[in-house]
Parts: structure tokens; C-alpha cells; sequence
């Protein structure tokens, strides 16, 4: 049994086994085999179109593959429906901000923390029931740094802010794994790396995923680096192995190009 | 601290339903308007108009409640409103129980009905939606057309009793204290539509109209909340035309007609969608004009109704209501920041 603490590679929480999503003979994910492990922080790197978020829908069922599994602890969980896979305790946020419009900040942690619990199914009762969500919510909101604009319309909120929603959405589900669609795009330097602290925050005791384009955000952040490209996975290591691979040089320098 | 914080935030809140939702006062004000209206209204219209105002009322509150509130446009409501009138009638006249219980005897019918129809439909969305239900609803149609036995085909059923229960035989007919009668039943269905909006259940429905996809991936099934918003609108939808059915003392193939379900749709949309009063509105509009027209000898009524539908849809985007609102919303929210400035 190893017994350092840095070291025990944990089980792996999620895997993919030869996962191939074809859109009319276009391969957007070609027989990519990953594995996360527990505890990990993992991105997913590449240029557009390598087939980053049409992984990310694969994993969480917005998408069903072609061909392959996918397996979170060990059970195969291919094909099961996105609220099913929320409930397995696998959260993601959206690459495009995806909210309420309409709903206060507050009104959508409370909506997330009430799902698991069968309240919204009680046409019966007062709305005034998801108050005891209250707190929590807040709780939330506050790490995220929204707890002064917990009153505000999801539409009103400015573009950072919408992130940091997106986030405490997330984690209002509690995940074991947690999906990261480029969580800090479009931000400004400051919101980076409040983006970049919380999530390392939050990541204890969690797996993360997540894709971003920022290599400040990848670096301070990956354990594990997958370089995608054209739907296949190019390369994978450590950051500094990632970013020294000559494959992963040649396709971004010639992407550059 | 706590008080400027929240005046910060509600001026930064959208027009629309939300500020409104914010003032208790105006929102008891309001139902306790509507509800002397309700009462009184038989004193000074027809009283059977007066009856037809709430049954469809009611009618387009459950379209509302799909439309509004789950972003669904059901194009076969007709389908839950006819197959209760029916039901409602051929329990009052074979059963011989007091009408309410016949009502709601036809309510639960078309529930049973909406499951199937709701599951086999809510795969769709958008004009899909739209079309499936149109189509089941003519399913609907052409069974109640050719099983003459039960329904009698072209002829309808005729002569359905207003039984108000033992010892009331004098006031049977009296469509003044029908009316009376009948208003607990389609009270009930407003009530059952207001707690559904306003608890954690519509929550849910309002987030699925918004975004379905962020709904599934925080965890709800969107399939199973469409289809019981579907199952309860067509109960309400059922408790509306079985009580349309008592109140005319007969059940025809005009209640399960695609055109009734194009009215019912044309209603809620005047009316204003998303808010449940607007429904109200659109019902007292088009009924009272329809009768006037109808007495005056007038022939092209769908012209007169189509004519404003197009006016008002093109001029107020959200409805008689929704316009209403939100110009009474932004008036108070310049009283209130000149008040404070």
C-alpha cells in the first residue's frame, strides 16, 4: 500500500473508452480514451473545433456518442439522460453563459440546491418553501462573489458575473466531478484570477475538468493537461511536459501560422 | 444598509413580472377587484354570458399555464375542454349525481386523456408541440363524431340537467343561481392555477420555458414537469368545459372543434401570457363581443375578433395585460425614484 500523501494515484473517476461522436461522417470526437483521476484537476486544451465541447456534452449526456462508453466510477454511464447524470453528481457550466434570464441571482442557487430534494415537483406548496435554500444560497453566492448582487435579475448581471453564477450553479449541485466549460472566457485579468483561486478552492475534494484557452489559467491550475485536436487527443501530461511536446508546439505554432 | 440595498436591486430588476410580484398590496387589491367583479357580473349581463366569461376564463388560464408559464403552445386544448363536457354531460344526465361532482368527473377524464397526449407530445417542442396536439385533438374530433351511441355524432348530447342536488328542483334551470353555483368550481381551477404558478413546481416550469437545456443539466427532468403541467392544464381545461356544458344544458362537436382551440389560444394571447389575469381579460373581451355581435345580427365575427387579435398582438407584444403591467410598473418606478432624488 503507498502511503505518501502526494503520491497514491487515486481510482479513476471518469473514463472514456474509445469515445467517437460522428455528425454526418464529421468526426468531432474521434476514439478518445481518457481517464481522470479522483481528486485531480484536468484540462482539456486544444484549438477551436478540436471537439472540447462536444466532449464535455458527450459526458454529460446533451449528446450521446457514436460509439465507446463512458464510465464514472466504474459504471458505465453511456446514454443516460443529462438529469440523470446531475444526480450521479456530475455538474457542469456552459461555455456560453446559459441562465434564467428573468430569475434573481439567488432564485437560481436556490433552484439548484432544490433539486436533488423532489421540491420543485410540489405544485401543491408555496414557493415560498425554496426559502430554505436561503442560506445556503447565499453562502454560495458569497464565493463566488456575487453576495451583494444576490437580488439582481441573471439578465442584469454583468459578463463576469454571469460566470461566477454559472459557477456557484455548479457547485450548488455539490458534484463529485466537476465540468468547467472555459470558465474564465471573455473575462477581464482581475475576475481571471478570482476564477482561477476559487476554483482551486473548490476543487478540494473534487475532481475538476475543465477547458479554458488561457494557459496562465491552465498552468496555475491542471494536475493533467489533454491536448486535443481534430476530435483526437493529441498529447497528455503535466503542464510543462504538454507544453514542451513537440506535436502540441507544431499544431499550435501552426495553427498560429 | 439593508433597505438602500434593496432599492438598489429593484431598480436594476427588468420590467416585468417580477416587480409587480414584489407588491403584495397591489396584487390583494387586484383579487379582491376581480373577485366583487366575478360576483357581481350576473346583475349585469346575461347571466349564461356571464358564465360563458368564467368558464373561458378558466379555459385560458390552463392554456396560460402551458403557454405562459412552460413555453408550450398547445394547439389542442379543445381536446380536454370537449371530451369533459362530454363526460361531464353524460354523467349528469346517466348518473343523475349533483353537477359539481359531474364536473369534476369530467375533469378527471380529460386528465386521463392528457397523459398519454402529453407524454407522446412534450417529445416535441415549438410548432411541433403545436402540431402533435392539433392532431390528437382531431383524434379527438373524428372518435366523438362517429360514436354516435354515446355521443350523438352530429346532434351532440341534449337536455344535460343542472342537478344542484336533492331540494332544488325549483332553481334548476335558473341560470342566474346556476351561475352561483358553478363559480366555486371554476374558482377552484383559478385557485389550483395560482398555487401551481406560484409554488416550487412553477419555479421549475418558468426555468424549462427559459432555458430547458440549464434545467436538465441542474437536474430536472423536463419531460416528466411538461407532461404533469400538461396533465394539470387539461384538468382545468376539464373543469372549464364541463362546466360550459351544464351551463348550456348540452355538449356538441363544437367543443372538440380545432377552432375552439385556436379561440382559446387567440384568448390567452390577447389577454396577455405569463400572467394568469390576462387570460381573464381576454376571456371577458371576446365573449362579450362575440355575444354583442352575435345579437346584433352580425355574421363576420371572426373578422371583428381576428382584427383585433392582429392589432393588439402587433401594438402590445405582451397582451392587454402585459402592456398594462408593465406601463403601471415603470409609472411607479418613476414616482419612486423622483420621490427619491
Amino acid at each position: 500500500m503507498p502511503s505518501d500523501a502526494s503520491a497514491p494515484a487515486p481510482g479513476a473517476l471518469l473514463q472514456t473508452r474509445e469515445l467517437t461522436k460522428e455528425f454526418r461522417g464529421f468526426r468531432a470526437v474521434s476514439d478518445v480514451s481518457l481517464s481522470v483521476a479522483e481528486g485531480t484537476v484536468h484540462a482539456l486544451v486544444g484549438p477551436n473545433g478540436a471537439g472540447k465541447t462536444t466532449l464535455f456534452n458527450l459526458l454529460t449526456g446533451f449528446l450521446s456518442p457514436t460509439s465507446g462508453q463512458i464510465l464514472f466510477r466504474g459504471e458505465d454511464i453511456t446514454g443516460r439522460q443529462p438529469e440523470q447524470i446531475a444526480h450521479l453528481g456530475i455538474a457542469r457550466s456552459f461555455q456560453i453563459t446559459s441562465l434564467f434570464d428573468q430569475m434573481s441571482a439567488v432564485d437560481h442557487v436556490e433552484l439548484a440546491l432544490a433539486s436533488p430534494t423532489g421540491l420543485g415537483y410540489r405544485f401543491w406548496r408555496s414557493s415560498s418553501q425554496m426559502r430554505q435554500f436561503r442560506d445556503r444560497a447565499m453562502d454560495l453566492l458569497g464565493q463566488v462573489g456575487l453576495a451583494d448582487r444576490s437580488g439582481a435579475a441573471a439578465g442584469s448581471l454583468a459578463y463576469g458575473q454571469k460566470r461566477a453564477l454559472e459557477l456557484a450553479l455548479a457547485l450548488a449541485l455539490d458534484p463529485q466531478l466537476l465540468l468547467l466549460d472555459e470558465p474564465t472566457a471573455g473575462m477581464g485579468l482581475e475576475d481571471v484570477d478570482r476564477t482561477i483561486a476559487l476554483v482551486k478552492k473548490v476543487s478540494e475534494g473534487r475532481t475538476v475538468v475543465f477547458v479554458d484557452h488561457n494557459m496562465h489559467v491552465v498552468g496555475s491550475l491542471a494536475d493533467t493537461v489533454t491536448v486535443l485536436q481534430s476530435g483526437q487527443v493529441l498529447a497528455e501530461g503535466s503542464y510543462d511536459q504538454v507544453r514542451h511536446d513537440e506535436r502540441v508546439v507544431t499544431a499550435y505554432l501552426g495553427q498560429a501560422g | 444598509m439593508s433597505a438602500q440595498l434593496e432599492r438598489k436591486v429593484d431598480v436594476e430588476l427588468p420590467a416585468g413580472p417580477v416587480v409587480a410580484a414584489r407588491r403584495p398590496v397591489v396584487r390583494w387589491a387586484m383579487l379582491a377587484v376581480g373577485l366583487v367583479v366575478t360576483l357581481a357580473l350576473p346583475w349585469f349581463i346575461y347571466p349564461p354570458v356571464a358564465m360563458d366569461i368564467a368558464a373561458w376564463a378558466l379555459f385560458a388560464i390552463s392554456v396560460d399555464l402551458l403557454l405562459g408559464y412552460t413555453g408550450l403552445l398547445s394547439f389542442g386544448h379543445a381536446a380536454f375542454w370537449g371530451t369533459s363536457a362530454y363526460t361531464t354531460g353524460l354523467i349528469a344526465t346517466h348518473v343523475g349525481v349533483p353537477c359539481p361532482l359531474a364536473v369534476l368527473g369530467g375533469a378527471v377524464a380529460a386528465m386521463v386523456l392528457a397523459v398519454p397526449i402529453g407524454y407522446l407530445s412534450v417529445k416535441r417542442t415549438g410548432i411541433y408541440f403545436a402540431m402533435v396536439t392539433l392532431a390528437f385533438a382531431q383524434m379527438v374530433y373524428f372518435i366523438a363524431n362517429q360514436w354516435r351511441s354515446v355521443t350523438g355524432g352530429e346532434n351532440g348530447l341534449q337536455g344535460i340537467p343542472k342537478n344542484l342536488g336533492p331540494a332544488t328542483d325549483t332553481i334548476n334551470a335558473d341560470s342566474f343561481y346556476f351561475y352561483y353555483a358553478a363559480l366555486p368550481i371554476i374558482l377552484l381551477g383559478v385557485f389550483i392555477a395560482w398555487r401551481t404558478v406560484n409554488s416550487p413546481f412553477g419555479r421549475v416550469l418558468v426555468a424549462i420555458r427559459d432555458n430547458p437545456a440549464r434545467a436538465r443539466a441542474l437536474g430536472y427532468d423536463v419531460e416528466r414537469y411538461k407532461i404533469m403541467a400538461f396533465v394539470l392544464s387539461a384538468g382545468l381545461a376539464g373543469l372549464a368545459g364541463g362546466v360550459f356544458s351544464i351551463s348550456h344544458g348540452f355538449a356538441s362537436l363544437q367543443e372538440l372543434i380545432w377552432t375552439t382551440s385556436g379561440k382559446v389560444v387567440l384568448i390567452t394571447v390577447l389577454g396577455g401570457i405569463g400572467t394568469l389575469w390576462g387570460a381573464v381579460v381576454g376571456a371577458a373581451l371576446v365573449v362579450t363581443l362575440e355575444d354583442q355581435l352575435a345579437s346584433s345580427g352580425f355574421n363576420g365575427i371572426g373578422i371583428v375578433t381576428g382584427t383585433i387579435f392582429v392589432v393588439i398582438v402587433l401594438a402590445f407584444r405582451h397582451g392587454i395585460w402585459g402592456t398594462a403591467r408593465n406601463g403601471l410598473n415603470s409609472w411607479l418606478r418613476r414616482r419612486r425614484t423622483s420621490r427619491d432624488s
